[in-house]
């Protein structure tokens, strides 16, 4: 790792001024759970790091009103236990709880969630770095490179969404919830304010893999805001793992819906662990909507959700249990309606 | 959120004069506990050799106020600039939790904490749990439980459990294994720290 500059922002202004400044080699740093690990790694290496995590008002947990909206540097931890997010929005405090553990959730930001990066293994131990086995080609590290992932040990890879470049899988579990609850991502830069659709956000490897984030550099996200639905009280983040917990998702989906006694009225199903990108399953979506909710019509939807998959070698395991998770998170959602 | 009987202010033996010493950079050694006589191990520690900051924060109710590397985590300031290594590095990398550690009454990975954020807030540690010779009762449960094999998960294990009862989540064998579910222990000790985080809900005012 080589010498840094460590400064702290008081304000969004500042911190976007501080990163102008410092010329390229700067990178943010809120809680510091991936960027500082991806540090060790040889993975980044900042010059300069800017840290946004005291700056005021950032933090803040907004329940009141037609909107969630959470601060860019509010806690895991806090925003799971928020009264509003525990008792009405369980796909979102389902998916903050799943994640990580509970010292990692009282250091990491719902923001830095966002834009943290892959756990495929070659990019995380090809680098070369003391700490590392072994280098490994990696089109997300070192574009161009190729994918040691092809071909290798890609039991834990992308089934969905995935290119002749990259196959890795995104990790995080709240942009999944996010995606099925169609949040929106408020980022702030030198020019302004602009509000981007979670659709939007995640990128396509395609033969770019290593641009991930349709944010530019120097914009800060400010806030994640949810439009409130009485879908989110029936809802539910499932989430499968290697071990029960403490440990990244091999298939999560997260599900909400709004039911007529026992058709569904309306579906919003995303899945996690599979894919590329934080991954909306329409074709699933429309299986259920407007027929009654049975254990087969579940089913049905969850295979629905993989008809374009491409497994590899180690990982066509994911399509079968992706199908049954996205099955069992439909009958838990759909239980938990009042 | 309180962190009932973490930050007492006397337990190390350690003294504001000799927390200056350490600021100084002139020794650590004063800073380990005097019962554990530990101090020919403890590594006099090196001038940084990179750009550095300048902090001051409170450990387990000591002020200590000292220049540290920018790419220093609070484990290696813990263990190698303080001398106070009973908090563990097992992995690094946010992994094991054996480095576990109290910012603000809250557990945090050290080794993930860089160290220029703790500027102005108190890490607990380990060596702050016990009030002079007065074990802290979760540390009296480990050791009532044979909680423990090697031990050198265990002090990360007793932050935890010691967050895990102040935070009510001692409710029942499955919410203490989730809440656990960060500390790895190689040993496999689990069904000894279930049954001392169970006793200690008890014995614990909290
Ligand atoms: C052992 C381990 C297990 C984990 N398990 C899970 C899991 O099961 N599920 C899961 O979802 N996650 C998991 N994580 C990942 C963890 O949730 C993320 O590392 C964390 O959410 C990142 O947040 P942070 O605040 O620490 O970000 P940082 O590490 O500080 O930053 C991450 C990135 O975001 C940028 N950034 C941060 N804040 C902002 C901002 N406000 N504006 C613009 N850019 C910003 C940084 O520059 C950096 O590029 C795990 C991590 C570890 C170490
Ligand atoms: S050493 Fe910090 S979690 Fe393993
Ligand atoms: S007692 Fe040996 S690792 Fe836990």
């Amino acid at each position: 790792m080589r010498g840094l500059n460590y400064t702290f922002a008081e304000t969004a202004d500042a911190a976007v001024t501080q990163f102008a400044e410092a010329g390229g080699s700067a990178r943010y740093i809120a809680g510091g759970t991936n960027i500082y690990d991806l540090m060790k790694l040889g993975i980044e290496r900042p010059a300069h790091l800017i840290d946004v995590s005291r700056i005021e008002g950032l933090d803040a947990i907004e329940t009141d009103g037609d909107v969630l909206r959470f601060g860019g540097r509010a806690l895991m931890a806090d925003v799971a236990r928020a009264p509003v997010v525990r008792d009405e929005y369980p796909v979102l405090a389902e998916s903050l709880l799943k994640a990580a553990s509970q010292q990692l959730r009282n250091m990491a930001t719902v923001g830095g969630n966002l834009l943290q990066r892959t756990r495929c293994m070659y990019f995380r131990n090809g680098a070369g770095s003391s700490t590392t086995v072994g280098v490994y080609l990696c089109n997300k590290r070192e574009p161009g490179s190729g994918c040691a992932a092809l071909g290798g040990l890609d039991r834990t890879q992308a089934v969905l969404g995935t290119s002749e470049a990259c196959t890795a899988v995104a990790p995080g579990d709240w942009p999944v919830a996010l995606a099925a609850m169609d949040a929106t991502i408020e980022v702030f830069g030198p020019e302004g304010t602009r509000n981007i659709p979670i659709a939007d956000f995640y990128l396509l490897p395609g033969d770019t893999p290593h641009r991930e984030f349709n944010i530019n550099p120097g914009e800060l996200v400010t806030a994640i805001t949810v439009r409130k639905t009485p879908a989110g009280r029936t809802s539910t983040y499932h989430k499968i793992r290697d071990r029960e917990s403490y440990a990244f998702a091999l298939a999560s989906a997260a599900v909400a819906v709004e039911m007529d006694g026992d058709a569904v009225r309306t579906a919003r199903i995303a899945l996690g662990g599979v894919a590329t990108t934080p991954w909306r399953a329409s074709a699933a979506e429309r299986v259920v909507v407007g027929s009654s909710l049975t254990p087969e019509l579940a089913l049905e939807a969850g295979h629905a959700a993989f008809t374009e998959a491409r497994p590899g070698q180690h990982n066509a395991f994911k399509v079968e249990l992706g199908a049954r998770v996205i099955a069992d998170a439909l009958i838990i959602a759909a239980q938990r309606r009042v | 959120m309180t962190d009932h009987g973490c930050n007492n202010e006397t337990s190390s033996g350690v003294t504001r004069r000799t927390v200056l010493g350490v600021s100084a950079g002139v020794t650590a050694a004063s800073l380990v506990p005097l019962r554990l006589d530990a101090q020919e191990q403890v590594p006099v520690p090196g001038p940084e050799n990179g750009p550095t900051t300048h902090i001051s924060f409170q450990v387990n109710g000591e002020r200590v106020t000292i220049d540290v590397d920018g790419r220093a985590s609070l484990l290696d300031l813990l263990r190698e600039r303080l001398a106070l290594t009973g908090t563990k590095k097992g992995c690094d990398h946010g992994q094991c939790g054996a480095c576990t550690v109290h910012l603000d009454g809250r557990p945090v990975s050290s080794c993930l904490t860089m160290a220029a954020k703790v500027d102005g807030r108190q890490v607990t540690t380990i060596e702050g749990l016990a009030r002079g010779d007065e074990l802290h009762p979760m540390q009296q449960a480990f050791i009532d439980n044979d909680a423990l094999q090697c031990g050198y998960c265990t002090p990360g294990q007793i932050m935890s459990a010691v967050a895990c009862v102040t935070q009510g989540q001692a409710t029942d064998p499955g919410a203490i294994r989730e809440f656990m579910s960060g500390n790895i222990c190689r040993c496999g000790a689990y069904v000894g720290i279930l049954a001392a985080i169970a006793q200690a809900a008890e014995t614990m005012e909290g």
